[in-house]
């Protein structure tokens, strides 16, 4: 199967530092694919290189079949890839969430109409129906991150760019993330420190060490430790 | 290439000059005078030492400003007839007026960017509080200058986004109504996090005013350099105003 992200080589700056220096990756249809690598590890920087918001000094993005190199190339790009942003609040910018979550389908150049009607549709099978005529700003943390990747969905991708998507998120709605993640049929590239969700989500791990992706893999070994957690008082207790 | 003579002054005899400088600038009437201003203000800007290109780029948003006045000004003073375009008529004094008003205020703008354009703006918040300024007002540009990087950034992030969803600019209800919600979420935004700064100073003891903590400026050339701009600023009023 042709690949949908072939990386070759990639370096990009930042402020003077090459925060990329010669990463490369692959990324087949069905694949979940985990990037770890310390705080200024450069992983932010790779999703966005993805999408063309960096700019490659050297090397090669080729994406869905073609070479990928000026703006005009990765325009249709992120059409195919939804990128979902660490910060919830920068990609939430519409007054409602159906506005939000129907801005891409428009983007697209569907119909008002029928722009609406998906982005009720992936609400809906998101269980966040209930949220559409809410105001984005007075979401909580965890509607935020889950009505953002609805308007990312709502665009019908064919890979997922996750930058940190459990950051900050609550048991319910990390629970609820991970369910949905679990659920999807598309390919994904998946950032982040959490070692439990990427285990539970990803099919593949690649370490970022010195602007260079290196493979790894998972390894589990049995550890006595306490189990921290919180219990409310007059909720069910049980035992351990 | 650092500025010699400027920077050795403190901010506060370098904003007191500039200011000596441009009231006088502004005070000219004649030609001549104000070619002169413009000139010397040119020479001063070179003297400081600055980067040649950014300040030109600088001016040249102010004169983006003034464009539509500069055109409309030698149509609309009555006076002697030079050119006559149908119902319009381009007057000498219109002319001279806007020429006149084109010199000064680049001459202005020169000097203050020659004098001001290295000082930090928390240096010179502090100098125009100690030469009598509103503290409200110099506090309004301390908060300005400190949030303007951070509004910048928080609407190149939003651009980001709206880029990354497929968003392309073109003459469209889509795109204006984009811009609009993009234009009132980063003004939500910038109330919120004004909200949550001003907690958080609160929180740690502010009581409205800014302390100056580490800024011991001294008193070099305070009579040096405004004393300059004093000779400098008479001697062209002087040549405007003597027959």
């Amino acid at each position: 199967m042709t690949p949908l992200f072939t990386v070759e080589g990639l370096v990009v700056s930042r402020g003077g530092h090459r925060v990329l220096d010669g990463a490369s990756l692959t990324l087949r249809p069905g694949e979940r694919l985990a990037v770890v690598g310390p705080n200024g590890a450069g992983k932010t920087t790779l999703l966005r290189s993805l999408i063309g918001l960096e700019k490659a000094e050297h090397g090669t993005i080729t994406a869905f079949g073609s070479l990928r190199r000026t703006e005009k190339e990765f325009r249709p790009v992120r059409a195919r890839a939804g990128y979902l942003f660490q910060d919830a609040d920068d990609q939430l910018f519409c007054p409602t969430v159906i506005d939000d979550v129907a801005f891409g389908p428009l983007n697209l150049g569907l119909a008002p109409r029928e722009a609406a009607e998906r982005a009720l549709a992936v609400l809906e099978r998101l269980h966040l129906g209930h949220l559409s005529a809410r105001i984005t700003h007075r979401l909580s943390g965890g509607e935020k991150r889950l009505v953002a990747l609805a308007g990312v969905l709502a665009m019908e991708p064919e890979a997922l760019l996750l930058d940190e998507p459990t950051n900050a998120l609550d048991d319910v709605h990390y629970r609820r993330l991970l369910d949905i993640l679990s659920g999807l049929p598309m390919a994904m590239i998946v950032v982040s420190h959490d070692r439990p969700f990427l285990h539970r989500l990803s099919t593949r791990v690649l370490a970022l060490r010195q602007g260079r992706l290196l493979p790894a893999a998972f390894h589990s070994h049995p550890h006595t430790h306490d189990h921290l957690h919180i219990h409310v008082e007059g909720d069910h207790a049980h035992r351990h | 290439m650092k500025a010699p003579g400027f920077d050795r002054m403190t901010p506060r005899a370098r904003l007191l000059a500039t200011l000596i400088l441009t009231l006088a600038v502004v005070a000219l009437r004649g030609l001549p005078a104000q070619g002169a201003a413009l000139a010397g203000a040119f020479a001063l800007a070179l003297i400081s030492g600055q980067a040649l290109r950014p300040l030109l780029h600088r001016l040249a948003h102010v004169e983006g400003f003034m464009v539509l006045l500069l055109v409309m000004l030698p149509f609309s003073v009555p006076g002697t007839p030079l050119v006559t375009l149908g119902p319009l008529v381009l007057s000498a004094e219109g002319l001279a007026r806007a020429i006149g008003i084109a010199l000064k205020t680049n001459a202005a703008i020169l000097i203050v960017f020659a004098l001001l354009g290295t000082v930090e703006p928390l240096r010179l918040g502090h100098a125009a509080r100690g030469l009598g300024a509103p503290v409200r007002l110099v506090q309004l540009f301390l908060f300005t200058t400190r949030y303007v990087e951070l509004f910048r950034d928080e609407i190149r992030r939003r651009r980001e986004a709206m880029r990354a969803r497929a968003f392309a600019r073109r003459t469209s209800l889509h795109t204006f109504r984009a811009y609009g919600n993009l234009a009132g979420m980063v003004l939500v935004r910038a109330l919120e996090k004004a909200a949550r700064v001003e907690e958080a100073m609160r929180c740690r003891a502010f009581d409205g005013r800014l302390p100056a903590i580490g800024i011991e400026e001294g008193e070099r050339g305070i009579l040096a350099g405004p004393g300059l701009a004093l000779v400098v600023g008479a001697a062209l009023i002087a040549l405007d105003r003597l027959p």
